[in-house]
């Protein structure tokens, strides 16, 4: 594949994501906030959201495996994985964890690891396309050329 | 919010004090979240902001000189022009870390901004009452940050311009031109 044909592709598979609701505008204010002085901004933020969000669902299953369900220990991180999610423009993670919090309110156990295993669905699904992503910019650098600018016209 | 300090010599560009370049407005931000700190951190960065992160209130205040209880003096040489610190952290809240600046000689007068992922009016409410600047809904935003950022350095050019205007002087000549705000590419 040629460069521009590379450049072609990437800019189809990320406005994709976009189109599914994968990523929200969000992510686009993180792309905005890389350049030439900063060239890995948006890998490494992201890469920070993977390594908390690991470790917050491994919590989340651990604390919902209980006989007896903490909730107070249940909410906090379901907080901060929506809190997190959100902040990279991970809507479909954000929106499951808004209703994940709403039956943690109700402490209704059988619904929130209904709403853990949603979580990990979105969750494993942006992490898998965000990869995918970063690969394709990776080929298209190796190959010499610019990450073309992510139109906003869709 | 600050005293007008009458400069004797025209090398403000090179003043480290508040009133020398709109580089060095200084930031200090406290958040528990790992990849919040690292996204305010650019937006300020890319604000043209000098930059101190923290990830607790306990760390701010240990930062500020206001950790040990007798001492609610904190460090009187320390520049920081605006504090923005998360609601919601683990121990210390937001809130109590405001309203421990607004009880300090040395930093009740800095501008804290409050952020916070819930839109809850009387969680706002009650910071605004507390004395905070602002309170901004997350993912904060990077017109967010510039505003902030304008109407801060506002108030430092009214009060340095008319320092300037007494002694008949162009505030042109003496301000380096913005250029750092257009590395965001909005």
């Amino acid at each position: 594949m040629d460069l521009v044909q590379m450049q072609k592709s990437l800019q189809d598979y990320t406005k994709s994501l976009f189109l599914e609701g994968i990523l929200d505008s969000q992510f686009l204010q993180l792309q905005q906030l890389q350049d030439e002085s900063n060239p890995d901004f948006v890998s490494q933020v992201v890469t920070l959201f993977f390594q908390d969000s690991d470790r917050i669902l491994n919590d989340l299953s651990l604390s919902l495996d209980q006989q007896v369900v903490d909730f107070k220990k249940v909410d906090p991180h379901v907080h901060q994985l929506k809190g997190s999610s959100s902040s990279i423009g991970a809507q479909r993670v954000k929106n499951a964890c808004v209703v994940f919090r709403s039956f943690c309110e109700q402490q209704n156990v059988e619904a929130c690891h209904r709403c853990l295993q949603q979580v990990k669905q979105e969750y494993y699904l942006v992490k898998n396309r965000l990869e995918t992503l970063f690969k394709l910019e990776q080929q298209i650098v190796a190959s010499g050329g610019m990450i073309p600018a992510v139109e906003l016209g869709f | 919010m600050a005293e007008v300090l009458l400069p004797r010599k025209m090398e403000i560009p090179n003043d480290p004090s508040k009133f020398g370049s709109p580089d060095l407005l200084h930031v200090l931000a406290v958040d528990d979240s790992h990849v919040d700190r690292k996204f305010i951190e650019r937006l300020l960065r890319v604000s043209s902001c000098k930059v101190t992160v923290v990830d607790s209130a306990t760390r701010a205040l240990q930062y500020l000189g206001l950790d040990v209880e007798e001492k609610s003096v904190g460090f009187e040489d320390l520049k920081v022009n605006l504090i923005m610190t998360d609601y919601s952290m683990p121990g210390m809240t937001g809130y109590e870390l405001l309203k421990k600046i607004k009880e300090s000689s040395a930093f009740r007068q800095v501008p804290v901004v409050i952020m916070s992922s819930e839109n809850i009016l009387p969680r706002i409410d009650r910071c605004l009452e507390e004395g905070a600047e602002d309170f901004l809904l997350k993912p904060v935003k990077l017109s967010d940050v510039k505003r902030l950022r304008d109407s801060l350095m506002k108030v430092e050019d009214l009060s340095f311009t008319k320092s300037i205007q007494k002694r008949e002087l162009e505030t042109e000549n003496v301000y380096p031109v913005h250029s750092q705000l257009k590395r965001a590419k909005i």
